[in-house]
């Protein structure tokens, strides 16, 4: 039970106490919301936006940022369809692995970028964006293949994407084990420690030995790998592949990141917090069309969350700080 | 004196004359009068943006939500042009807009003391969701021909735009405050150190302030031409191309960590990634390829001086470690502040 509670401390309790107002909300508007199917469809839109926020967090915690998800995304989704083309019969777990090889390579790139030559992260990823969604569409272009449809693709492949064990999707599932190994090196390992040293303070972490440039470029390495499985199983489910999957991505991973409670300078934050985060967007983005809201309205409030989340934690924080002055004012006085 | 050549804004200057010989020389077509001002109108929010956001990352901040002023501003124009405004009337309306915008973002990160970073990507998202909720996913066409040409003419007898007169006007102001006088100057020290800008009397607060409501005008003045030009008002105007802007800003030498950085150098920049467009765009290079070229020309832009520097260290181990910085300095990457760019304490002497 105490276990229970210290994993549940603080941001992630909140954030599940909004969880929990939005759909009580949705569901007194409109009952179904929350009946087997709705349940279940909620979890599948989560699941991939959630392995790009585990992936996030592992880069913010370390002052790191990566702006070119959506377009690793697009890259490996279309990776997918391409390999269906070459051969229909294509094993799922090939295409799995090829997309999380090809998601790794564009993270070594980044990571090497930001490790080894010490350009910003922001930077870096900034200009990858264009050049790994530019490859996307040059790809779609050489070859003529503008869009891919579920008829191209193995029925296997496509059951996997829509299919579930004990009514849990196989989306979620993954998502669910990723979150767990990611989580459990992160508060455990050595190297998942080091991440957050380095966050707190690069230059502190550096002289304490902690090998910042290995640790760093192997967080942007994990972190290509889950976007690229996250291409591979946006495929799956949808279904239909074009140049432009996964574009404005970055907003809403950072967004979920940052509501998850990941602070933007590293150094603090989890990934189930990030999780959590995504899967809260994700419901509002549900609750919307039910609630009568229009559907662009969902980047209005992505940014909307992400400004509240900073907002709150930073008055959180000067009354902790206001707090502690006066507590150290009348101990002294 | 070999600093001084070697000065990245000099490297730009050569890249631009270079690129526009190529053009000259290879393509047909390049060097016709409608075909430079095809050029320069093309870049003219562009260059606004870069415009808006140079003096922000020369004090280390950032502004990501430029293009998303801009959108909205134009979901606004095509909404009171809709509703039978006048146009005179919108102007001044659509210029407060964003006013007001570039100020929430101000009030966010200046009186509330949060990351730029984080409160501009939320606004990002935030002004363009906005511009979607005024106008819809619609376009307002049909703006009256008496103020296109602003947008779209020439100045009489020349190639030059009318737009790119006033880019021009906007970035003669722009050198003139940056590079003479003590707001400039203060812009610098800011950047090379928040702390002790604001030790040394520096109203750190009040300028970051006016720096996010000049961006947001800016950026109401670009939606104004973006509109005009297309004759076309959408929520989805200029998408993107905050990328394309920081971009420029940085290829022009601006250190993201701010304290470094020219408006020559920005200048360069844009000229030599308008140059470079219209050629590829000349010769049917396709748009998503150039796409590419940005990225890399992006990433490149701060390799180069990184790189140069761990050379220039290894050669002169002692002389470089001398000019480099000590680690107690705030400065976020001492590797990458010791660059090769020139610093703006050359210009002076």
């Amino acid at each position: 039970m105490n276990r229970l509670q210290s994993l549940l401390s603080g941001r992630e309790l909140s954030i599940v106490g909004a969880l929990v107002a939005v759909v009580a909300v949705t569901t007194v508007v409109n009952p179904s919301f929350l009946n087997a199917q709705g349940v279940h469809d909620l979890f599948l839109n989560a699941s991939i936006i959630a392995l790009l926020a585990i992936g996030q967090t592992l880069l913010v915690i370390t002052r790191n940022i990566d702006l070119s998800v959506g377009s690793v995304m697009g890259l490996t989704a279309y990776l997918s369809g391409q390999l269906f083309i070459a051969d229909q019969e294509t094993p799922t777990v090939l295409v799995m692995l090829a997309g999380v090889a090809l998601g790794a390579a564009c993270g070594a790139f980044n990571g090497a970028l930001v490790a080894i030559a010490k350009v910003p992260a922001l930077v870096v990823t900034l200009g990858t964006l264009y050049v790994f969604r530019g490859i996307d569409y040059g790809w779609a272009s050489a070859t003529g293949v503008h869009q891919i449809n579920a008829a191209q693709m193995s029925p296997d492949f496509l059951a996997f994407g829509s299919g579930s064990i004990l009514g849990i999707p196989h989306l979620s599932l993954i998502a669910l084990v990723a979150l767990v190994i990611a989580g459990y090196a992160l508060h455990n390992w050595r190297s998942g420690r080091d991440l957050y040293a380095i966050g707190s303070n690069p230059d502190a972490a550096r002289l304490a030995g902690i090998p910042a440039g290995r640790r760093v470029f192997t967080a942007f390495v994990v972190s290509g790998a889950l976007v690229g499985l996250a291409g591979v199983l946006h495929a799956s489910y949808f279904g239909t592949i074009n140049a432009s999957v996964g574009t404005g991505k970055e907003l809403a991973v950072v967004a979920a990141v940052v509501v998850g409670g990941v602070a933007i300078f590293g150094g603090s934050g989890t990934v189930l917090g990030a999780v959590l985060g995504a899967l809260l967007l994700t419901t509002i983005t549900s609750a919307l069309p039910i609630l009568g809201v229009p559907a662009f309205w969902q980047r209005a409030v992505d940014g909307a969350a992400l400004l509240l989340a900073i907002s709150l934690d930073r008055a959180v924080q000067l009354r902790l700080a206001e707090r502690l002055r006066k507590e150290r004012s009348v101990r002294r006085a | 004196m070999r600093e001084k050549i070697l000065r990245w804004e000099s490297i730009l200057l050569l890249l631009v004359v270079a690129v526009f010989a190529w053009g000259w020389q290879s393509t047909p077509g390049f060097a016709e009068a409608d075909n430079l001002s095809f050029l320069l109108l093309d870049y003219t929010e562009v260059a606004l943006l870069a415009l808006a956001l140079l003096p922000i990352i020369l004090t280390g901040q950032i502004d990501l939500s430029v293009a998303s002023i801009l959108g909205f501003c134009s979901a606004l124009t095509g909404v009171l042009w809709n509703a039978g405004m006048a146009f005179e009337t919108i102007v001044p309306l659509v210029l407060l807009a964003g006013a007001v915008l570039g100020s929430l973002n101000a009030a966010l990160i200046v009186r509330f003391g949060l990351p730029a970073l984080a409160v501009t990507i939320g606004t990002l998202g935030l002004y363009r969701g906005l511009a979607y909720i005024v106008l819809g996913d619609g376009a307002v066409t049909g703006f009256p021909d008496s103020y296109r040409p602003f947008a779209t003419d020439t100045v009489a007898g020349s190639f030059l735009p009318y737009a790119t007169l006033l880019v021009l006007v906007v970035a003669a102001l722009a050198a003139v405050v940056v590079h003479h006088t003590p707001i400039g100057r203060s812009l610098y020290a800011i950047g090379l150190g928040e702390q002790t800008a604001r030790f040394s009397g520096i109203r750190v607060d009040r300028l970051k302030f006016t720096l996010y409501i000049v961006s947001g005008v800016l950026c109401a003045i670009a939606s104004l031409v973006y509109t005009l030009r297309y004759n076309s008002a959408r929520a989805d105007n200029a998408y993107g191309m905050e990328l394309i802007a920081v971009a420029a800003v940085l290829l022009g030498g601006v250190s993201i960590f701010g304290g470094r950085g020219t408006v020559v150098g920005v200048g360069s920049a844009l000229l030599l990634m308008a140059g470079l467009r219209n050629v590829l765009f000349l010769n049917d290079v396709t748009n998503e390829i150039q796409n590419v070229i940005n990225g890399l020309l992006l990433i490149i832009s701060v390799l180069v001086p990184v790189v140069a520097g761990l050379l220039r260290r290894r050669r002169h181990p002692v002389a470089a470690a001398a000019t480099e910085q000590p680690p107690q300095q705030t400065l976020p990457d001492p590797v990458a502040a010791s660059t090769a760019h020139g610093s703006p304490e050359e210009d002076q002497r």
